[in-house]
């Protein structure tokens, strides 16, 4: 009876499986929630969520299905939904009429506009010219095509052509629920686990004890090797937003896969090109960000800090100072991440671009010439060369 | 009440030495009843570790505690060989040498697996350990069975204990062994909730002694950037210290005195950068208050 329930719950993105929903069935049978609606509601939440990440979500999804209200809107408050601006068309247009649609006005103006049409606008909107929505002409949405287009959560930069990114509150905050599907990965991050073992000898070899004994005549020849324990520390710097929209799904991915395989694990997001402050909450990113200088100080150098970004960017971005989109940066991105190379010798900057087209942006050039050629695509292949790069500390 | 059973039908709930919230009280009868382990999540502090000596007490059972570090393996839980002592016993012609039980010890799960009437299991900080520590104990928790392999011996539970694990969140559990368990978080607790904790730590508190050092604390909780938020047992500790001065209530709202930071912090802030914050915080609204 509750599996239109367990359903939502997948639906949702929680990952119940039908074990728990069994345990659930078998709990009700036992009679564990003695038929109060609020203790179904506790005793389902403990048998059906299993990480504190998922309870929101969850109290979710049994307010609307335990009111009978149809739609479930995962999204933030206020933000754009993702489904209203999927991909359902793709619009290429005439050169006629791209010069028809020509600037409507000014990129004051055009902004301006923009937050009106958000108001004004109420449902789901495709082509047409005028409403937000996918594959129009209007110059607010995406997958459209406008000169001086406003680009609004879209999964792919698809004409590198808009004004501005309008993605302020669309900077996902890596939810890290795609576990399926990051097995392979998961197999290169091991790797990364320095089995190596080093430590005080302090765990019985108890073959090598075997054979030294039996070589030793029968002598008892005691063999101790050092225990084994897992000691990588990683530091993760996420590239979030702008023209890493596209690839912010193969980042979940690696970053879902990373979260489980270390012993101290810290991440950090930024923006393009790492400056004066990175955050650890997107959606808090305006208000809560952390000095880099801070971050620098408080982790030890035998940190591996690892980078997660495109690299694509205009190259002022990096080398001059005020070279930032979103704010004015007294020192030019190369100077901070010197100072971060500097302090964690062992780094690696993982680029989710097929390696063929490095050569074709100029940032990526100037990137990886400051990472020493230390930058390897988000393959698997690019993965294990990574790792041997993290343990060797170079190329 | 169909839980009877295993545990005679007694259940688990608040009692005069800690307060259990109806949500908690669910999880805990749910796992006690379906003999699943329960998975006990929660800001430190906030009472993981007691409650697996609360959920004892409640059910009239011993409490066996195996407290997890970052060498312990699953295998230790079970059993240890010493394969050492044996060697060296060899070498001394011991007559002990010939039986390998001799050198068995048992671990805790064993202990559990075997005790007479029940038992409640904690394992504490599982996160603490390497992250395969949890897979290794799948079977054994699941089916409550193992198998010795130095004496042949199949050990297996007579009574299915009560399994309490508590994480600290140091590191992800796999979902194999997520899906094993009953999983409940534990909020930090509201400020009613807060004073029915402090009622039954401290019957005699005066109440408006109580009140301003509550308001203190929920305070110092939400400022922000601290390190270190202080928790249901630093409150407890700070208290403590409070009773013990026999300090007057006007001293904690005595907001614009030259005294910022809340007497004997020390209990609350653990850590200097956070004292120096909370000042200047204090310092900030001071002056605004004076404007």
């Amino acid at each position: 009876m509750f599996t239109p329930f367990f359903l939502d719950l997948k639906r949702a993105g929680i990952p119940v499986s039908l074990r728990e929903y069994l345990g659930l069935l078998e709990g009700m049978q036992a009679g564990v929630a003695d038929y109060s609606v609020e203790d179904f509601y506790y005793f389902a939440r403990s048998a059906l969520v299993k990480d504190e990440r998922h309870l929101d979500r969850f109290d979710r999804v049994f307010a609307t299905f335990f009111e009978g209200i149809e739609q479930i809107d995962l999204g933030m408050e206020g933000e754009i939904p993702e489904e209203w601006l999927r991909k359902m068309a793709e619009l290429h247009l005439s050169e006629e009429e791209k010069r028809e649609i020509e600037a409507l006005g000014g990129w004051e103006k055009l902004m301006e506009t923009l937050k009106q049409r958000l108001e004004e606008q109420k449902g789901r909107h495709q082509g047409g010219n005028k409403w937000i929505g996918t594959a129009g002409k209007s110059p607010y949405g995406a997958y459209g095509y406008n000169p001086e287009g406003v680009r609004i959560g879209q999964d792919g930069n698809r004409n590198f052509r808009a004004v501005k990114v309008w993605d302020k509150r669309e900077y996902r905050n890596f939810d890290d629920t795609v576990e399926i599907g990051t097995r392979n990965i998961k197999v290169a991050l091991r790797k990364l686990r320095q089995f190596a073992r080093q430590g005080n000898p302090d765990e019985l070899d108890l073959e090598g004890t075997i054979r030294g004994t039996a070589e030793n005549a029968g002598l008892l020849d005691i063999k101790m090797r050092p225990e084994r324990h897992n000691a990588v520390k990683v530091l993760l710097l996420l590239d979030v937003g702008g023209s890493m929209d596209g690839h912010v799904r193969a980042v979940e991915e690696l970053f879902s896969a990373a979260r489980a395989e270390f012993k101290h694990l810290d991440f950090y997001y930024f923006h393009n090109c790492p400056y004066e402050g990175l955050w650890k909450d997107n959606r808090r990113r305006r208000v809560e960000q952390i000095p880099t200088w801070e971050m620098i100080h408080t982790y030890g150098p035998d940190y591996k800090l690892i980078f997660v970004g495109d690299a694509s960017m205009s190259p002022y971005e990096i080398l001059y100072p005020g070279g930032s989109v979103e704010h004015w940066n007294e020192e030019a991105g190369s100077v901070w991440m010197e100072r971060l190379l500097g302090k964690f010798q062992k780094a690696l900057w993982i680029n989710p671009i097929p390696e063929p087209r490095w050569g074709w942006s100029e940032s990526i050039d100037a990137l990886k010439e400051i990472m020493d050629g230390r930058m390897v695509p988000l393959t698997l292949e690019g993965l294990e060369r990574g790792i041997k790069i993290l343990q060797r500390g170079q190329v | 009440m169909m839980s009877a059973g295993v545990n005679g039908g007694r259940r688990f709930s608040s009692t005069d030495s800690y307060v259990a919230t109806r949500d908690l009280e669910v999880a805990v009868n749910a796992a006690v009843t379906l003999q699943r382990p329960l998975l006990i999540k929660g800001e430190p502090g906030t009472g993981k570790t007691v409650l697996a000596h609360e959920i004892a007490a409640a059910l009239g059972h011993p409490l066996i505690e195996w407290h997890v570090k970052s060498t312990t393996k699953a295998q230790q839980g079970l059993y240890e060989y010493d394969a050492v002592s044996r060697l060296r016993d060899s070498q001394l012609g011991d007559s002990r040498v010939e039986d390998v039980r001799n050198y068995i010890k048992k671990g805790k799960l064993w202990e559990a697996f075997t005790a007479d009437a029940g038992c409640v299991l904690l394992i504490d900080e599982i996160d603490k350990a390497d992250i395969e520590f949890p897979n290794d104990l799948l079977l054994e928790l699941d089916r409550m069975e193992f198998h010795v392999y130095e004496t042949g011996e199949r050990v297996k539970a007579v009574n299915r204990p009560v399994v309490v694990i508590t994480s600290n969140n140091e590191k992800e559990l796999p979902d194999a062994f997520l899906r094993r368990c009953f999983f409940h978080y534990i909020k930090f607790p509201d400020a009613e909730t807060m004073a029915d904790i402090v009622q039954v730590h401290y019957p005699d508190i005066k109440k408006r002694l109580l009140s301003e050092a509550l308001s203190v604390f929920f305070e110092v909780r939400e400022a922000q950037g601290l390190k270190k938020k202080p928790s249901t047992s630093e409150l407890l500790d700070w208290l403590k210290l409070l009773v013990a001065e026999d300090l007057d209530p006007e001293a904690l709202r005595s907001k614009d005195s030259t005294n910022a930071v809340p007497p004997l912090y020390g209990a609350l802030l653990k850590n200097e950068q956070d004292v120096h914050l909370f000042e200047r915080l204090a310092f900030l609204a001071r002056r605004q208050r004076n404007q």
